[in-house]
């Protein structure tokens, strides 16, 4: 039993057509057992800017006040929001800050810069950071997740299409794995705001 | 081996514990209540080894009492005592962790005199926080979640409610393997928290 597998968590992130989604499911459990059906692991960063935390519960809830914290800090003294890249390598050092006592999450991040391209990145749990253009996995299934958006992928999806494809992908790779599903979420980011839709999937 | 659990109605919440403190082959005692009060609407069910749970709960209750003394008698809400909570347990994790699992359930008044919410957050001894309608932390959750799932719904009342967590002690009686003859149901309401029932007097020493 790996630390990183003790909750279950599923997250994708795509890029479209000048947007970006990111998925998630929603499922808390302790082992076998499924605690809660709507537990939060994707967290709003600014308007553009979200960020999805798979691992372990504890770390992933602490990690969404720190993050937060230092966002407000940056936002304060910047007087302007963070964009992704920055913010990207804010999480990448805060996490191998603990490089030999980490903190057990593989987040993902994706939002879109202020010329309006979208961008995504993802960590393991010591920060090391990989960028694509395409789409970004994390969670207990990655695997399958995987699998799904190479095959389901095609490049500048319009935010509807994009919506389709990331549900279509979460369910299908969460449907084959215990530790997560139980629900799922999905949110639009474009450049005129944020669609958050809530998806219906086996609650099993 | 503790058994706890919580469950929300329509203006409250009730907290149930087994009363049996052992160890190993033994049982100490057959009279502990493992919900302590932490402010006047609010309370906490604690599993755990004896030690963690009673460091633990007395460190929480006396922090938020301190708030209230240090801040002019601001009460913290519910939610603020749980993250107060959540907090805590994160921060010895990585220290020297309390292997306390924890309920904590509280009654918040809205403020134009309606009748408030009760609110049951459930916390595990790693600092994972989630508000749950019900919940069961100790063996006891194989037996009685699914109880809960089938029989919980919204807007409840406390007779209800009462009656659900009555057939968990129930289920738990005839299946589960450790004999746990006395449970003390406690409830918080607009009233504050009350003991509603019990199996064996905690103040009987």
């Amino acid at each position: 039993m790996s630390i990183l597998e003790y909750n279950g968590a599923a997250i994708i992130a795509m890029t479209g057509k000048n947007c970006v989604g990111i998925a998630a499911d929603t499922r808390l459990g302790i082992q076998a057992q499924t605690v809660a059906t709507d537990f939060k692991k994707v967290f709003k960063v600014n308007d553009k800017l979200f960020v999805g935390l798979a691992g372990l519960a504890t770390d992933v809830q602490t990690l969404d006040q720190i993050l937060r914290f230092r966002q407000n800090l940056y936002e304060l003294r910047e007087e302007r929001p963070m964009t992704p890249k920055v913010f990207s390598n804010l999480l990448s050092n805060i996490l191998y800050e603990k490089r030999f006592g980490p903190w057990f999450v593989e987040p993902v991040v994706a939002g879109i810069d202020e010329a309006g391209k979208p961008f995504l990145s993802e960590m393991d749990l010591i920060g090391a950071p990989v960028y694509t253009d395409d789409f970004v996995v994390s969670g207990t299934c990655s695997g399958n997740m995987y699998g799904m958006c190479e095959t389901l992928y095609k490049p500048d999806m319009e935010p509807d299409d994009l919506f389709e494809t990331l549900s279509q992908a979460l369910l299908s790779s969460v449907d084959r794995d215990a530790l997560s599903g139980w629900g799922g979420v999905v949110h639009i980011i474009t450049a005129d705001g944020v669609k958050s839709r809530v998806l219906k999937g086996r609650m099993d | 081996m503790d058994s706890i659990f919580g469950v929300t109605y329509n203006g409250g919440v009730i907290i149930a514990a087994d009363q049996t403190n052992a160890r190993s082959i033994l049982i100490y005692q057959n009279n502990l209540d493992k919900i302590s009060e932490l402010s006047s609407h609010s309370m906490m069910g604690c599993a755990g080894p004896n030690a963690d749970f009673v460091n633990f709960t007395q460190y929480i209750q006396k922090s938020l009492q301190l708030y209230e003394f240090s801040n002019d008698g601001l009460k913290l809400s519910t939610k603020a005592q749980a993250n107060f909570c959540r907090g805590e347990l994160a921060k010895a994790l990585r220290k020297g962790p309390y292997q306390v699992n924890v309920l904590l359930g509280g009654y918040d008044a809205k403020k134009d005199g309606e009748v408030g919410d009760g609110s049951l957050y459930l916390m595990d001894y790693l600092g994972s926080m989630q508000k749950v309608n019900f919940g069961v932390q100790g063996y006891a959750s194989n037996f009685c979640l699914s109880i809960f799932d089938r029989e919980w719904k919204e807007g409840l009342n406390e007779a209800q409610a009462l009656e659900i967590v009555d057939h968990c002690i129930g289920e738990l009686a005839k299946r589960f393997l450790i004999a746990q003859p006395n449970f003390l149901i406690k409830v918080v309401d607009k009233d504050g928290v009350r003991v509603h029932k019990f199996g064996s007097d905690p103040e009987d020493n």
